[in-house]
């Protein structure tokens, strides 16, 4: 079995097995994170390119820690600002770019769409590696893949995403997928915080975080962008952390066995305790190891797809 | 030389006029109307039209016609020869260029330019505030007599309401109306689509309907308060309908248009996030466009204007959240209006060419839009009937950003007469 498309742009196109495919493929990949010798030689002599339009740490290095164990080559290119102020569109670098033979090009980008629109323009498979608030479906996946490990299943599991989802891509996939998966999903999070007609995504809906606490097998708290307080989105940190951060006491209503999860990076104190954060719970340090695993799947499949 | 078109359906809906006659333009007027005219004089030329609709020349009173100051995208030149190829033959054009339109030079220089062109006529609009600034007002009573028909700083919605108010009494003065382009700026802030579902799933931000229906609801309290006529630009919404039908209701002097992209698509056409179906007001909900369409049925909105707005691709060809918003119309708005109210039963043609003609003449005061006996003959013939397919690269207009590129659309214009003369012919005079 294979991917039906060249590139892997979201979680709302793929279907059931092909999520499920991609995990399992990782399961397979995450062991070569454990050897003494940390690489195959799957991808030698093939090249990656990662194009990140947007400052990241995590996704980027995740990517080429995992192109390398696959012994592609990897290029990385940082770009910052928008297309205009750089004074060649996106279109144009992206045909430069393929112009020098890649197999695989990973894009981040601050706009929305960005990836679709390279992977119309462009031969070459298109990874998107997260695309203004709209998808970051390697994320998703490794969420998927994570509490999945954790759990041995997935279907049926309660979820709550709680924070900004309006301006969240990582909600967005984790909806798109969790949901095709039969998982049962809640987003939390202040009502200037949540999209118009959010519930028919097939989610619940809660503005209350001790309410969206309570059942759940997996929470996930998403990171504040502190730069929202001043589009009155929220009046304070202050308020915001005691409404909807993740304490030890907001805890106590929750399920024994819950699972934390958070993208990152986090704001230790405000939508996580740090005690929380560093706590049993937490699962974000695997998150960020199955991180590699996942995207050496995605290669693999992406570029032996081809 | 005198034109004969023979044989043609006659529709004005200024003179209550739809019938097979034939009609006779001598020089640059309508000389006759009737049943088996006889030629005037000898080497009148004879047009054959049977099967074919004979009206007023169209008139779209919402253009961007960039020149000056944006001649990359558009000139005169190239936007009256795309009027031309799409129907109109009158075009009233945004004050939005470089410099603005804001006073009488610019005005004079629109006018002089317009008549080296030839093609279509155009009847430029003026600023409501000075540079577009939505402070100080343009020097209007110049502008007036220059030869501006309405003014409007579309595009930059006048936000300080005392401004507007000032801008409809003094506008008012001169039995000029005020275009409102409205759009609540804060409301509105850096969205890029309809704020709805869609929106919601491509998370990109959202423009609300409220942002259009708060600017709808304090110009019509405006133009109760001034007793001024109010014309409001591009409706997108359903809010925006109920509005303006309630105001027409209590007596408030309102017109309004919507244009053929807010009737036709939806933002579902967002999917795929192709910038050229960026457009402010942006695509709409399929509810929407039902209210829109019922109030194009019962005349709550009286005109259909194409907002006209050529870019390049370096504005254009961009990241969705990047390229300009806008897109091209005067040579798909026959042809979409056509396609989408009259094949599907929401208009018959009477009715869909008075919002083409007699109404947008109405709406601004202009000379045009008429086949009396008498009137200027400008005149388009057009085939109801005529499957095409849009081919932006075939386009008169320098702009390429049409949403409808490769659509396969019914009804056409085949013939533009202006003052008399033949300014585009698709294959029907020979």
């Amino acid at each position: 079995m294979s991917l039906r498309g060249k590139d892997i742009l979201g979680l709302q196109e793929m279907t059931p097995e092909e999520i499920l495919l991609i995990l399992d493929t990782a399961e397979g990949m995450k062991e070569i994170s454990e050897r003494e010798i940390k690489k195959v030689p799957t991808l030698r002599g093939k090249t990656i390119i990662n194009l990140f339009h947007e400052p990241s740490t995590r996704t980027r290095t995740s990517f080429e820690i995992a192109g390398k164990r696959l012994s592609a080559d990897v290029i990385n290119i940082s770009a910052s600002g928008s297309s205009t102020v750089k004074g060649e569109t996106i279109r144009d670098t992206a045909h430069n770019l393929e112009a020098m033979s890649p197999d695989v090009i990973v894009v981040r980008h601050s706009a929305s769409g960005v990836p679709y629109l390279l992977a119309q323009a462009l031969k070459t498979p298109i990874i998107n590696a997260g695309d203004g608030a709209h998808e970051h479906p390697t994320q998703a996946l490794l969420d998927l893949f994570t509490i999945r490990e954790k759990r041995g299943m997935l279907q049926g599991l309660k979820v709550t995403i709680a924070g900004d989802i309006a301006h969240s891509r990582v909600a967005r996939s984790n909806i798109f997928g969790m949901t095709k998966l039969g998982m049962e999903v809640t987003v939390a999070g202040p009502a200037t915080m949540m999209p118009l007609h959010i519930e028919k995504l097939g989610v619940r809906v809660i503005t209350n975080m001790d309410e969206a606490i309570a059942e759940a097998d997996v929470i996930m708290m998403l990171r504040l962008q502190l730069e929202r307080q001043h589009q009155s989105l929220f009046p304070s940190l202050r308020e915001y952390s005691r409404l909807y951060g993740l304490n030890l006491e907001r805890l106590k209503r929750a399920r024994e066995d819950l699972l934390i999860l958070h993208p990152g990076p986090i704001n230790r104190g405000i939508e996580i305790a740090p005690e929380v954060a560093d706590g049993p719970y937490s699962l974000i340090l695997q998150q960020v190891s199955n991180g590699v695993a996942i995207r050496m799947a995605l290669l693999y499949l992406v570029v032996e797809g081809k | 030389m005198d034109l004969l078109i023979r044989g043609g359906r006659v529709i004005d809906p200024a003179g209550g006029i739809d019938d097979l006659m034939d009609v006779l333009i001598a020089d640059d007027r309508i000389s006759r109307l009737g049943k088996n005219l006889a030629e005037r004089a000898p080497g009148t030329r004879i047009i054959q039209a049977s099967g074919m609709v004979v009206a007023p020349g169209l008139i779209d009173l919402h253009a961007h016609l960039r020149e000056p100051g944006f001649e990359h995208k558009e000139t005169l030149q190239t936007g009256l020869e795309a009027a031309v190829v799409g129907g109109f033959t009158s075009v009233a054009c945004m004050p939005n260029t470089d410099p603005v339109n804001d006073n009488p030079a610019i005005t004079h220089y629109l006018i002089s330019r317009a008549r080296q062109v030839g093609k279509a006529r155009l009847f430029p609009i003026g600023a409501i505030t000075q540079g577009l600034g939505g402070g100080r007002l343009a020097e209007i009573g110049e502008q007036r007599e220059a030869g501006t028909v309405a003014i409007s700083d579309d595009g930059r919605p006048v936000m300080n309401s005392e401004v507007m108010r000032r801008a409809l009494e003094y506008a008012g003065m001169f039995g000029m109306p005020v275009i409102s382009h409205c759009e609540d700026l804060n409301l509105s802030g850096g969205g890029v689509m309809h704020e709805g579902w869609v929106s919601t799933e491509l998370g990109l931000k959202g423009v609300p309907t409220a942002a259009e229906e708060v600017m709808v609801s304090r110009d019509l309290a405006l133009a109760e308060l001034t007793g001024s006529r109010l014309h409001i630009a591009h409706v997108s919404c359903a809010g925006s309908v109920h509005l303006i039908r309630q105001a027409k209701e209590k007596g408030i002097r309102v017109t309004s248009e919507v244009t053929p992209h807010h009737f036709t698509l939806t933002d579902e056409a967002v999917r795929g996030f192709d910038p050229n179906t960026k457009v402010n007001p942006p695509l709409r909900s399929a509810e929407d466009v039902r209210a829109i369409e019922e109030g194009l049925k019962d005349g709550t909105i009286e005109v259909i204007a194409t907002d006209h707005a050529p870019h390049d691709l370096a504005e254009k060809d961009l990241e969705y959240t990047q390229a300009a918003f806008g897109m091209v119309g005067l040579e798909t708005a026959l042809g979409l209006a056509l396609d989408r109210l009259y094949h599907r039963g929401i208009l018959s043609l009477p009715q869909l060419l008075a919002k083409l003609t007699l109404n947008p003449a109405r709406a601004l005061n202009l000379d045009a839009g008429k086949m009396t006996v008498g009137a200027k003959a400008d005149v388009v013939i057009l085939d109801p009937e005529r499957r095409w397919r849009v081919d932006g690269n075939a386009f008169r207009s320098k702009g390429r950003n049409s949403p409808f590129h490769g659509w396969q659309l019914r009804g056409m214009a085949m013939m533009t007469i202006v003052d008399g003369q033949i300014v585009m012919d698709q294959g029907l005079g020979i």
